[in-house]
């Protein structure tokens, strides 16, 4: 910039403006989010075993909740930490192939855990609204499908803006914070089965 | 505002406010509930609440002095300078009033007390877009900058993304579909929100500078 300013100076112009991580401020309010979201699901798991203490039996005068599509869905959500974790990395070196590729591959799975997870909401056995069993289950699930479809949305908007002549730095970082709140989806998914299906059996035996 | 009359004011208030409030200990001590305006004359309360209504005498007149002052000093005071008092914080630093951009030239720092840490020539920041929203970004914990960013312009799409939410909070009182059906305008709104602008776009893109990893 051709400013004149008759003084000492702090020339800041060729300081980055694309950065990842802790350089992006879209990435600390990401942070900030997932800490509140995931002390929200902490909650709602402890709640679950709170009710649980109060209750004679769990669950009560029916089946737990069927384990082939609850499972079948963790094993996507693993799988897909693969593609997440190498198309997180090209975005840092702005690869555009390769994060286009990337984000078409976990659109397609985040299309297929939203499918997996509408049959799973058809096999938990129980309603919502007949007591404190049903709903503690339903609210776990309720949150997790919430951030579930949450990325889902994101990674299909980030991925329709990659494919325009819109992309620049800003939306590498976008791309970045993207698979890191994919990780945030996955990593809760791996207690919340183990609370919704499998707590259950456990606490029955 | 004149120094006398705020000392006068000052000391009006300090003893009004504990004639007013310390006996509400000791008739509270008596058995006196809160917020009741109304009493039996036999509770033996009498005497300390006048007491308190004596000392909000006192507040009342402080607050009274306090408003004159500064009737009569906007009236025909002194006009303050920039830093009246001297104070070390970075707020003190531009004119008064302050322009809406507050600073002509961002400011460097030296440490808290911003005015009495400065060097003699301390540097300003330059190097900031002239045509865009740019700030400095800083590093977390030493502050030594670390990159440049820019807030995005104006735009009527966060106002709708608030009705959208409202629409979905008033209509989930009624119906548990207002979280779900309100969720889409929700969603509608905060996609066009973050949808980019072309020309922003390319002007961000031509000047990029990526963080050397």
């Amino acid at each position: 910039m051709a400013e004149r300013v008759d003084r000492a100076v702090l020339d800041v112009s060729k300081l980055p403006t694309v950065g990842f991580g802790m350089h992006s401020i879209t990435w600390w309010g990401i942070m900030g989010m997932m800490a509140i979201e995931g002390m929200v699901f902490l909650l709602m798991i402890a709640s679950y075993f709170y009710l649980h203490s109060r209750s004679v039996e769990w669950p009560p005068h029916r089946n737990p909740p069927d384990l082939f599509w609850g499972t079948l869905n963790l094993g996507l959500f693993l799988v897909s930490i693969i593609p997440n974790e190498w198309y997180r990395r090209r975005a840092r070196k702005g690869d555009l192939r390769a994060v286009r590729l990337g984000l078409v591959i976990l659109s397609l799975f985040g299309i297929a855990n939203v499918v997996v997870r509408y049959f799973e909401l058809w096999h938990l056995n129980t309603d919502w609204s007949i007591d404190a069993y049903g709903s503690a289950v339903w609210t776990l699930m309720g949150l997790h499908v919430l951030h579930l479809l949450t990325d889902l949305v994101d990674t299909l908007v980030l991925t329709t803006l990659f494919f325009t002549t819109l992309v620049e730095g800003k939306r590498f970082q976008d791309a970045e914070e993207n698979a890191a709140y994919w990780y945030f989806v996955v990593g809760f998914w791996v207690p919340i089965y183990l609370v919704i299906y499998w707590a259950p059996r456990w606490l029955h035996a | 505002m004149s120094e006398k009359l705020g000392q006068l004011s000052f000391w009006l208030f300090f003893v009004g406010f504990n004639v007013t409030f310390f006996p509400m200990h000791l008739v509270g001590l008596r058995g006196m509930p809160r917020r009741v305006y109304t009493y039996p004359p036999n509770m033996g309360w009498t005497q300390l609440n006048q007491i308190e209504s004596l000392g909000y005498i006192l507040l009342f007149l402080s607050v009274c002095i306090l408003l004159w002052n500064m009737f009569k000093s906007a009236r025909s005071g002194a006009i303050a300078g920039p830093n009246p008092w001297n104070a070390g914080t970075l707020e003190w630093a531009t004119t008064s009033p302050p322009p809406c951009y507050n600073f002509l030239h961002l400011p460097t720092v030296n440490g808290r007390e911003a005015i009495w840490d400065a060097a003699p020539n301390q540097p300003v920041v330059v190097g900031l877009d002239e045509d865009a929203r740019s700030f400095l970004t800083t590093r977390t914990l030493d502050a030594e900058p670390d990159g440049r960013d820019e807030f995005p312009s104006p735009s009527i799409w966060p106002f709708l993304a608030a009705v959208a939410t409202s629409l979905a909070f008033i209509g989930s009182i009624f119906t548990p579909w207002g979280i779900t059906i309100g969720a889409i305008p929700v969603a509608i709104t905060m996609i066009a929100w973050f949808w980019p602008k072309r020309q922003p776009a390319e002007r961000r893109r031509a000047r990029e500078i990526w963080q050397s990893e």
